[in-house]
């Protein structure tokens, strides 16, 4: 083959191409994105606001407190599975990622890839829960001096649920995915502060305790303090600093682990 | 010449395994050479490959792609090499074309640059029919030739092979041979592992034969079979004349100078390569199959074998002559056992 062209090789280059890789790929399979992100939000406000509130037993107050929960719950696990289960299968099964590996650029930025790319389909997903929800619900809560906040506590959230989907992607053998769902993923969901404000678990100090240990606590109450700042909320300057706390030992944890898998 | 490839007293330990995978292995190929790693499953061929390809990092020892230490260097390595991996490690969120072209992407090819490039390959390789479909409907053997089309979109200096033709018809397996010695005719560096003793006899410049990690032989495939002394075979088959003996015969070939030994075999009597030989049959008029142990080349003794045997008024009705194989030398040299 004759070589008269001749490529421009740069880390920077080859990482703008993988990445493009993955929104070309999300891009192409639009569809299953949106499903995957919003049909499990969708049916837990449709259940918990619209269905327990027709029957009297929530009130609309709740579905407004509900609703941010919902918006940090969408973006804790859409970032969280961009990144952890394709990981688990192109690293064992289909080892697709190995033509990536082999790019000319070093082998930590093809991780910080993955979480580039954990942050912008999160963040996606999560502006689109806003009029979503307001179509389940019938209206939605809007507080336009909180924006910057909501941005800043997204763009942290989805980096900290990316770097746990490296993580989890890069530790959890995938023969044990399933198991994952149910000892990992399911406690993280019910003990974020998503369907409930953490103020209001006083009564309940045990388990205030344990969700203060839930990261997912520290976005979903950021994104309540954004959107419904009168229900009473941790401060957002301590969510923001546990959003990077969390961030930063996630994808220390997560970098390594996919070092350890990408370079034996 | 520099060499192309270079792997120097490498030693991969693999965490919380008592052997060493490769174990002081040292080699280099010539630039345009196409090196084989020939060995048993598990001997630590593919690890070498995967040190070389910056996929697996050395407990000690180097290698060398292209001058560049891939240890030292892995993004430089990385544009200087490719690899076509033992099984499929397609995109399959992509079409066959995508997966050439964002390949090229990965090496910073223009978007101009990687079309081109890829719709050639895909023709060249006879894919360019099927090459907007799913690559999972592609067979084993097209997947190959995908494979092999993609490691050429960045032009690599060094192609690694990983045990490129197993599970291929033999159609795909001819194509990949024929494929590798064009890669070779402009330019390209080669090292292949393989099990499979006719690809390395048939693709590869040089052998190398490995096992536990260390390196056991390394020559030409042909200076590798010659220096099995004594193991070329000379088989005729006769009709002994009525007044003589097969024992008579036999003791008058030993005295053939380069005979080493010469005993009777069944008719169909089992080859050289591993099958032991049939329970002599030396009563009865009848043809007889004589084995004559050579050393060296078997060929040329053949004239006084004849000449003994007219002499004694036997009729010559067949003759065989068995060179060692590359087989012979790898279970020679790395033994019987399974593993």
């Amino acid at each position: 083959m004759t070589t008269t062209e001749l490529p421009h090789p740069s880390a920077w280059r080859a990482f703008r191409a993988i990445l493009w890789r993955d929104l070309f790929v999300t891009g192409k399979e639009f569809w299953v994105f949106l499903v995957q992100a919003a049909l499990q939000p969708i049916f837990m406000l449709f259940i918990f606001a619209r269905v327990l509130g027709a029957g009297g037993y929530v009130t609309e107050e709740y579905a407004h407190l509900l609703l941010p929960g919902i918006v940090a719950l969408t973006a804790f696990l859409t970032a969280l599975q961009a990144v952890a289960f394709p990981l688990i299968m192109e690293f064992s099964f289909t080892k697709e990622i190995e033509d990536r590996l082999l790019a000319p650029l070093p082998t930590v930025m093809v991780a910080f890839e993955k979480l580039v790319l954990a942050i912008t389909r999160a963040m996606v997903a999560a502006v689109l829960m806003f009029p979503i929800g307001s179509l389940v619900l019938g209206s939605a809560p809007w507080n336009p001096s909180g924006i910057w906040l909501l941005v800043g506590a997204l763009f942290l959230g989805t980096w900290m649920s990316g770097a746990i989907g490296l993580t989890l992607g890069t530790l959890v053998p995938p023969n044990r995915i399933s198991i994952m769902f149910a000892v990992i993923l399911t406690p993280l969901m019910f003990t974020g502060a998503v369907q409930y404000p953490w103020m209001s678990l006083e009564s309940l100090r045990w388990f205030q305790v344990v969700t203060a240990f839930n990261p997912l606590t520290y976005l979903s109450e950021a994104v309540r303090a954004a959107v419904v700042p009168e229900v009473p909320h941790i401060a957002p300057w301590i969510c923001l600093l546990g959003l990077v706390v969390g961030g930063t030992i996630f994808t220390i944890i997560g970098v390594r682990g996919f070092m350890k898998r990408a370079i034996s | 010449m520099k060499p192309e490839v270079e792997v120097r007293d490498l030693v991969k330990r693999y965490p919380k395994r008592d052997v060493n995978a490769v174990d002081g292995l040292s080699f280099t190929v010539a630039p345009g050479e196409i090196f084989g790693l020939l060995g048993p499953n598990g001997a630590g061929k593919s690890t070498t490959i995967g040190v070389l390809t910056t996929r697996v990092k050395a407990t000690s020892g180097s290698a060398r792609v292209a001058s560049i230490d891939v240890a030292g260097d892995p993004v430089a390595a990385r544009r200087m090499l490719a690899v076509v991996p033992q099984g499929s490690n397609l995109d399959r969120s992509l079409t066959p074309r995508q997966n050439l072209t964002f390949h090229a992407a990965y090496h910073g090819y223009d978007p101009e640059d990687r079309n081109s490039r890829a719709a050639k390959l895909l023709e060249e390789f006879g894919l360019d029919s099927q090459a907007d479909v799913k690559v999972d409907w592609y067979s084993g053997g097209m997947a190959q030739r995908l494979m092999i089309a993609r490691s050429m979109m960045h032009s690599p200096r060094v192609l690694f092979l990983d045990e490129p033709t197993s599970g291929l018809d033999p159609q795909s397996r001819l194509f990949m041979w024929e494929r590798v010695h064009q890669l070779r005719a402009e330019g390209v560096t080669v090292v292949l592992t393989t099990h499979d003793m006719d690809e390395a006899a048939e693709m590869s410049d040089r052998v190398g034969i490995v096992d536990h990690g260390r390196l056991l032989a390394i020559d030409t495939p042909t200076a590798l079979t010659s220096a099995l002394q004594g193991q070329s075979v000379l088989e005729v088959t006769i009709s002994r004349a009525e007044a003589d003996t097969t024992d008579g015969v036999i003791a008058a070939l030993v005295a053939i100078a380069g005979i080493e030994r010469a005993e009777a075999v069944a008719n169909d009597g089992g080859s050289l390569n591993g099958v032991p030989p049939m329970p002599p049959v030396t009563d009865g008029p009848g043809p007889v199959t004589l084995r004559l142990y050579v050393e060296g080349r078997a060929a040329g003794l053949l004239g006084a074998a004849v000449s003994v045997l007219t002499g004694r008024g036997a009729e010559l009705s067949n003759v065989h002559i068995g060179e060692p194989s590359l087989e012979d030398v790898f279970i020679d040299l790395t033994g019987r056992s399974l593993r």
